[in-house]
């Protein structure tokens, strides 16, 4: 998987879980992952199709997706609130969004879906087509994990082009 | 959450709000918001059908509309909402702010876009530009924290 095609989204949570919580996020662990993925806690995620086709996972430990709904809604919330799995789509949201903002700007065309919040199941499926990359993020808070699976279409079309000899 | 100078209308009364969002948090995110400026929350939409719709019953100052939406996104629902009525005033508020899909949204008709995570003082400063033609009374000195 091409780093620089990650390195957006990784900027992207470190600036927002760094805004959000009001303290710095530490890059704790970067593992390599092919098939079912197990969540940690409360797990979102967002697919796009284009020139770049695969999904993003993120994957927050109550603790630390409450203590972003308390950032967002201005009051104290509770990590059992049925509001804190949302803040979990939201947040996949605005990282992923800004994220594909950037790559968009370097020229890279696809389109964002919605965020859907995903069950343990869900979850597991949805590692089981392609080799993700699996980052820990440590905030004051609790981990916060981003699952990333993605291709590069347009270089594997280039690749599939037959190629005349003599 | 800070407090902002009210904004109100020519006549008075709180500017009036249509927010556009699947995301029922992001939706409640934007409604604090409105309060901080002494908005009214005149109606609230999921995807782009709705915002329609929401639009011809509730008839508001001004709407916020998110881009990524099951349904009907909101760069459709714009197109949708402008030519229906012209006057209508949309603020695109998505978290996916790169140049094509702002141009889109401004070439259908929307005035203006802000992106996620939504910051109270920039919202506030673009409601304020966006609803002046219209004589929207800010106060001087609008944007400064008050001590309501």
């Amino acid at each position: 998987m091409r780093m620089d095609l990650i390195q957006p989204f990784i900027g992207s949570l470190d600036t927002i879980l760094g805004e959000m919580m009001q303290a710095p996020a530490k890059i704790a662990d970067l593992e390599m992952e092919e098939g079912g993925y197990r969540k940690k806690g409360l797990a979102a995620v967002v697919s796009f199709k284009g020139q770049i086709e695969g999904r993003i996972v993120l994957d927050m430990e109550p603790s630390a997706a409450a203590r972003v709904a308390e950032y967002l809604t201005g009051s104290a919330v509770d990590p059992a609130e049925s509001i804190v799995p949302e803040t979990v789509c939201e947040l996949a949201n605005m990282v992923i969004g800004n994220a594909v903002t950037q790559l968009n700007d370097r020229g890279f065309q696809f389109k964002v879906f919605p965020p859907e919040v995903l069950s343990e199941a869900e979850c597991a499926k949805a590692g089981m087509d392609s080799e993700a990359t699996i980052l820990r993020f440590e905030t004051a808070c609790g981990n916060v994990y981003l699952n990333i699976a993605m291709r590069y279409h347009a270089r594997r079309a280039r690749e599939r082009t037959p190629v005349s000899v003599g | 959450m800070k407090q902002f100078e009210p904004l109100t209308r020519k006549d008075s009364q709180p500017v009036r709000y249509l927010i556009v969002d699947d995301s029922v948090f992001a939706r409640k995110s934007l409604a604090k918001m409105i309060e901080s400026f002494g908005g009214q929350v005149a109606g609230e939409a999921g995807d782009g059908c709705t915002a329609i719709t929401e639009y011809g019953r509730t008839k508001p100052d001004i709407v916020l509309m998110d881009i990524t939406m099951p349904q009907m996104e909101g760069i459709e629902a714009v197109e949708h909402i402008v030519q229906q009525h012209p006057d209508a005033r949309v603020v695109m508020v998505s978290s996916v702010g790169y140049q094509d899909n702002i141009l889109a949204a401004l070439q259908k008709g929307a005035r203006h876009f802000v992106q996620k995570p939504v910051k109270p003082d920039a919202l506030y400063e673009i409601v304020r530009y966006v609803l002046s033609d219209d004589g929207v009374t800010a106060p001087a000195g609008a944007g400064k924290e008050s001590s309501r």
